[in-house]
């Protein structure tokens, strides 16, 4: 089993901001194309002209219809990013019998260390967000790097230096930085949109936070709408007169 | 325990050895793109911080770029049919004998009758290069694929506002208060949307109402969705209108400055000139001077009367287009009350809307502290908004009544004074143009001969009868009948209709039929089955198919390449030199315009060319006069790279913009400059110039817009486009259909044209549901265009076909809960002109008497290189199917196709169908025989690792 550091010097992190998350795939699709060439590659698609193409990608969008009360009744249709949280107290990394699975102590960022996995799946089975992906061509364990060969990357341009999902994300729904800096941009943007923890009673203290869907803005009241005082009315006459007099003001 | 020590993490591996920059290709965005080469292949393609389009975003399918290189569809060399067609039987032939193959065949037809080359080509972007090619090769058979895809929104806005939604105009994403989407596709303009959509609602201040009949993407995040019933979006937006009036709440004063609201019409019932305009001897429209109580000049006068009835000098009598206005759109017929259910949309939320919009338009009005000057000279101090914004996109084009529902919503748009100013809708230059742009059509019988060059572009914009493509007795020049009395505004032509024009010889067979990139024979043609017989059919008397030649440009094995005699392999869009033109579909911003190239970042390592240097190799071979210098010698020596520079339209004006001149200080016009590509690459393969603040609202009328854009070469001359709400053209086709003038449509389409070319915008059921019997096929069925994918093109993709492998038929919870259909499910889906069977997933999220699926997803089995068990073959499926080419028709009906009876578009969306629950066995149908792929086309099915190559570069210290 594996030690967790007793704490981190930052909490890396993603927060995903459903109110203007539309659900295309970009994330997805940029973090496969990066991450295929990077810290973990390959990303190995298996059958990928067949029946049944299965790849790997660490990072999943799920649609949803819910209904919710303050909705009037209506569904709402959710789009819904799912990758790797980086946990604080993540049982993916306790339940690694060979310490291949590890939280990094700089940022909290949760690795696999391919030369050490022997492939047992036990994280998988641990992880309750359903993050980590096993490529059976290698034979390891694989998952979100946060681009941990991105966000450091010193042959990159500064402002490049951010995860593959966030720097891509054409809704701009997709946000990263230190979530244990209460100061930060993203600590900030949790506290003023009421960001939340998914499956907080497990108790993992999952990093990665999403912001709910703001309230949709309220409609007036469905009501005959007259809206300048005094006249209205489908009468043509009476509209005419109303335009020669307001054209000869 | 303490945790283990860490090991070492490279996080500084070298990513690229070179980046190269250039324009996405995975769908007609066109985004800006950084491709990250390292050892010669691609470690990754992200997009482009400082280009105008995107802003360094890029979607699922510019991220899904690698693989598109990767494809196992992608075609190696030339290829001849060796089997009968259909059965992909081909071998390989060198360029030499492609060439000379192709040079025979349109030789001879070039030196015969030119008419009997179609050229036509599908998603193509070089349409300033191909629309040339056919105008020098004599043809007036050309078109791209707008007829099929969005005509009816560009046609219905370049007639009303001289622009339009997408690469015309966009909304002012940023200032906005209000935002109206309607029926808009996903896969297109996708990043801007998004971005734009990601601002507003951060932003705060909008709200953003969905009209669409789908709750997918955009309209799962916008603050109120309504779900329309297809084809009704013109009945909603004119109970708008007539609101509008109703609570007097529109801009009168925009109306008499910048519209044709005060421009007095004949009324003249039975005469020649009846709803024309009036105009003086010089053709200058008319209006009602109230200060002196006579005509004069309405472009130029303040005091013009927008209401009454007035007597000319002649007798006659007149009245101004507001006056009309009034006295269509506050007839009873348009209230909330009688388009509620019809449209689906209850009449007091119709009422709700227009309250909502007009406090937003009225009470919230936006101000900006930046002076202009009109084209009259007279200067403002601010610039006004009314901050309420329109999009709109096909799910309003693709109906047979599209063009009017677009006119109504301008109308609405015209009405609150949001065209052009802060907040509301804005034009990307070089639009606006005059509405509509004096561009007209060539091709006519007497312009086309042996030999002979068109005059003219084959495709323009009517304004009257005298300029349709017809002969003497009425009947179509064209093969498509594009700009004959059947789809007089067919700006775009009608792809649509070629195959079965060509199959039966209407209105004369074609030699040749010239494709490129439209999937023909799948999922771009109506009526899929019966299109594939009629690409195989032969004459009985000669043996010969009776489309004889077909040659097909294409960079992928597609379902077309099957049906095709000669097939020219093209490259990928990372392989090729490429530009996006002002002149052709631009990608400016509405503050500035705005174009690009594509360069190689990669060479082809098959053999393959780019189509656009195969075209002007095939200029100068078929000695075509403009690809051909003087002594013979080619025109353009290095194909479209040699073209993209030299080309020029009108003295200093080509298909770039920037870095004109010889020193390449010039932008707009200039000469030709040699080095012109090599600055658009030192600047990231894009040209944006920003407009200065006091042109970028009110372009329409903005002296100083119209100057710069008249010096751009953007439009003739500098006077005002003035928006026109009454749309005079419409009146002359339906006065002629009403047996004036020389030129008078035949007898068989008189009414269709008097009924349907209504000078006003106004709404009519989409034909489908007025020839079939609506009981019996009770549902909408329509189709949504995914994020994730482009057209067909996606499924050749490992990854994106991850995401979408297959496709549902999406069913309302009141049909299933009808049917007593459960997830899973397989029904037959039956249309009067056939049926399919699919497997369903129901959905709360759409009208409830609309299924939906996603768009191209289906494929043949064999196409694409994919395996022949692909789910995209056994799961998916096209509604193509179940969509007629032509209207259902009775005995004695003339068979006019599918299509709206103003431009020509496609209507795809008036689809009606019936369900029911259908049996084993679980396989979408219909099934055709699998394609055999083209010679090389292939891939073993191994699993794929690509980046493992770029592994080492993570040194494990």
């Amino acid at each position: 089993m594996t030690s967790l550091p007793t704490s981190t010097d930052k909490k890396l992190g993603l927060v995903i901001d459903l109110d203007i998350c539309v659900g295309c795939h970009a994330c997805a699709v940029n973090c496969k194309e990066w991450n295929s060439g990077g810290h973990s590659a390959p990303m190995t698609d298996r059958d990928p002209y067949g029946a049944e193409p299965s790849g790997v990608w660490f990072n999943r969008i799920h649609t949803y219809e819910v209904t919710n009360d303050r909705d009037a009744g209506q569904s709402r249709t959710v789009h819904f990013p799912r990758s790797c949280l980086h946990c604080e107290e993540p049982a993916c990394v306790t339940v690694c019998p060979t310490g291949a699975s590890y939280k990094r102590a700089e940022d909290g960022i949760v690795l696999v260390n391919a030369d050490t996995c022997i492939g047992c799946k036990l994280c998988s089975w641990a992880c309750p967000y359903g993050a980590r992906e096993f490529d059976e061509d290698d034979g390891v364990m694989k998952k979100c790097t946060l681009c941990i060969d991105k966000i450091y990357n010193e042959n990159l341009d500064e402002t490049d230096r951010v995860p593959a999902c966030v720097a891509t994300c054409p809704a701009g729904a997709r946000h990263f930085g230190d979530l244990g800096d209460d100061s930060s941009d993203v600590s900030r943007m949790v506290a003023e949109r009421g960001g939340y923890d998914l499956l907080p009673d497990m108790g993992y203290k999952p990093v990665n936070k999403y912001l709910p869907p703001r309230p949709r803005r309220a409609p007036q009241q469905e009501t005959d709408t007259a809206a300048t005082p005094g006249e209205s009315g489908s009468d043509v006459a009476s509209f005419l007169g109303w335009v020669d007099r307001m054209l000869s003001r | 325990m303490s945790p283990p020590a860490e090991p070492h993490v490279e996080t500084s591996p070298v990513v690229a050895d070179e980046v190269r920059t250039t324009t996405c290709y995975m769908c007609a965005c066109r985004c800006g793109i950084r491709v990250h080469l390292r050892n010669g292949e691609i470690r990754y393609i992200d997009g482009n911080p400082k280009h105008p389009v995107n802003r360094g975003v890029l979607c699922a399918k510019g991220s899904a770029g690698i693989m598109q290189q990767m494809s196992p569809a992608k075609l190696i060399s030339p290829l001849k049919r060796v089997g009968p067609r259909g059965s992909g039987e081909f071998e390989e032939i060198t360029w030499d004998e492609a060439l000379a193959t192709a040079t025979e065949w349109l030789g001879r037809i070039r030196k015969s009758d030119p008419r009997k080359l179609g050229f036509f080509t599908g998603r193509d972007q070089s349409q300033a290069l191909t629309g040339f090619w056919a105008s020098q090769f004599g043809t007036p058979n050309y078109a791209a694929h707008g007829g099929f895809c969005s005509v009816n929104m560009a046609a219905a806005g370049l007639y009303t506002i001289g622009g339009s939604f997408w690469e015309f105009g966009e909304p002012d994403w940023d200032r906005t208060k209000y935002l109206l989407m309607f029926g808009v596709a996903e896969d297109h303009a996708s990043n801007p949307i998004k971005s734009a959509l990601g601002r507003l609602k951060t932003r705060g201040e909008a709200k953003f109402v969905s009209i669409n009949p789908i709750r997918t993407g955009y309209s799962a995040i916008a603050d109120e969705w309504l779900p329309i019933r297809p084809g009704t979006d013109g009945l909603l937006v004119l109970a708008l209108v007539h609101e509008l009036l109703r609570t007097r709440q529109i801009d009168l004063e925009y109306l008499v400055r910048y519209t044709n609201a005060a421009w007095l019409v004949h009324e003249a019932p039975g005469e020649a000139h009846d709803g024309l305009f009036v105009r003086d001897s010089e053709g200058c429209p008319q209006g009602w001077d109230t200060r002196s109580d006579t005509l004069a000049d309405a472009r130029s006068t303040e005091s013009l009367a927008a209401t009454g009835t007035y007597t000319l000098p002649d007798g006659g009598r007149a009245r101004p287009v507001l006056d009309l206005v009034a006295h269509r759109y506050l007839d009873p017929a348009f209230a909330p009350e009688a388009v509620a259910d019809r449209t689906g949309i209850a009449a007091a939320t119709i009422r709700r809307i227009a309250g909502e919009i007009a406090a937003v338009a009225f009470e919230q009005q936006i101000t900006l502290d930046i002076p202009w000057t009109d084209w009259k000279g007279e200067r403002h101090a601010q610039m006004t908004g009314r901050p309420v914004s329109v999009h709109a996109m096909r799910g309003i084009s693709a109906h047979s009544n599209g063009f009017q529902t677009c006119r109504a919503i301008h109308l609405l748009q015209i009405l609150l004074g949001s065209i052009d100013c802060p907040g509301g809708f804005r034009y990307k230059p070089p639009y606006p143009r005059p509405a509509p742009p004096p561009l007209k059509p060539s091709g006519r019988d007497e312009e086309v001969g042996p030999g002979q060059v068109l005059p003219g572009p084959p495709l323009g914009f009517p304004s009257g009868p005298e300029d349709l493509l017809v002969d003497g007795v009425g009947n179509a020049c064209r093969i498509d009948k594009a700009f004959s009395w059947e789809h007089p505004l067919a700006a775009h032509g009608m792809l649509h209709t070629v195959i079965t024009n060509a199959w039966r010889g209407e209105p004369y067979p074609l030699d040749t039929l010239f494709l490129f990139m439209a999937n023909m024979s799948w999922n771009s043609a109506m009526n899929t089955a019966e299109t594939m017989r009629m690409l195989t059919d032969r004459d009985e008397a000669s043996g010969e198919y009776r489309i004889p030649r077909i040659i097909y440009s294409d960079a992928y094995a597609s379902e077309m390449v099957a049906y095709a005699d000669l097939v020219l392999p093209d490259t990928t869009y990372l392989e090729r030199w490429d530009c996006v033109s002002l002149t052709d579909r631009p990608i400016s911003e509405a503050d500035g315009p705005a174009d690009a190239i594509r360069q190689p970042v990669l060479q082809p390592d098959r053999d393959v060319r780019p189509f656009q240097d195969v075209l002007i190799e095939l200029g100068h071979r078929l000695g075509l006069p403009a690809f051909c210098q003087g002594d013979g010698a080619p025109a353009y020596p290095e194909g479209y790279k040699d073209y993209i520079v030299k080309r020029e339209y009108a003295p200093g004006v080509g298909p770039l913009a920037g870095w004109r001149g010889t020193d390449g200080q010039s932008h707009g016009r200039g000469a030709p400059n040699e080095n012109q590509l090599a600055r658009y690459i030192e600047n990231d393969c894009h040209w944006f110039a920003p407009l200065p603040d006091e042109m970028r609202f009110y372009k329409h009328a903005n002296a100083a817009y119209l100057a710069h854009a008249h010096d751009m070469g953007w439009i003739g001359n500098a006077a005002p486009v003035v928006l026109q709400i009454y749309c005079e053209p419409l009146q002359r086709f339906r006065l002629a259909a009403q047996g004036h003038g020389a030129k008078q449509p035949p007898a068989q389409h008189r009414d269709r044209v008097n009924t349907y070319f209504d000078p006003l915008p106004y709404w009519y059921p989409p034909f489908e549901e007025t020839h079939v019997d609506e009981t019996a096929f009770p549902l909408h069925a329509v189709t949504q265009r995914p994020m994730a994918m482009y057209h067909s093109w996606g499924s050749q993709n490992a990854w994106l076909r991850q995401i979408h492998g297959w496709n549902p038929l999406f069913v309302p919870v009141r049909v299933a809960e009808e049917l007593d259909l459960e997830d899973g499910d397989w029904v037959w889906v039956e249309s009067h002109n056939g049926r399919i069977k699919s497997k369903i997933k129901i959905t709360d999220g759409c009208n409830a008497d609309t299924v939906w699926t996603w768009n191209a997803i289906g494929k043949r089995r064999g196409a694409w290189g994919l395996s022949d068990d692909a789910p995209e073959g056994a799961r998916g499926f096209l509604l193509n199917h179940l969509i007629g080419d032509r209207l259902p028709s009775k005995a004695g009906d003339v068979p006019y196709a599918n299509a709206d009876p103003i431009t020509g578009q496609a209507a795809w969306f008036d689809l009606r169908v019936r369900l029911t629950k259908a049996d084993a066995p679980e396989a979408s149908e219909p099934q055709f025989p699998p394609l055999q792929r083209p010679p090389r086309v292939n891939k073993d099915a191994g699993p794929l690792r690509y980046g493992a190559q770029f592994k080492q570069d993570l040194n494990h210290r």
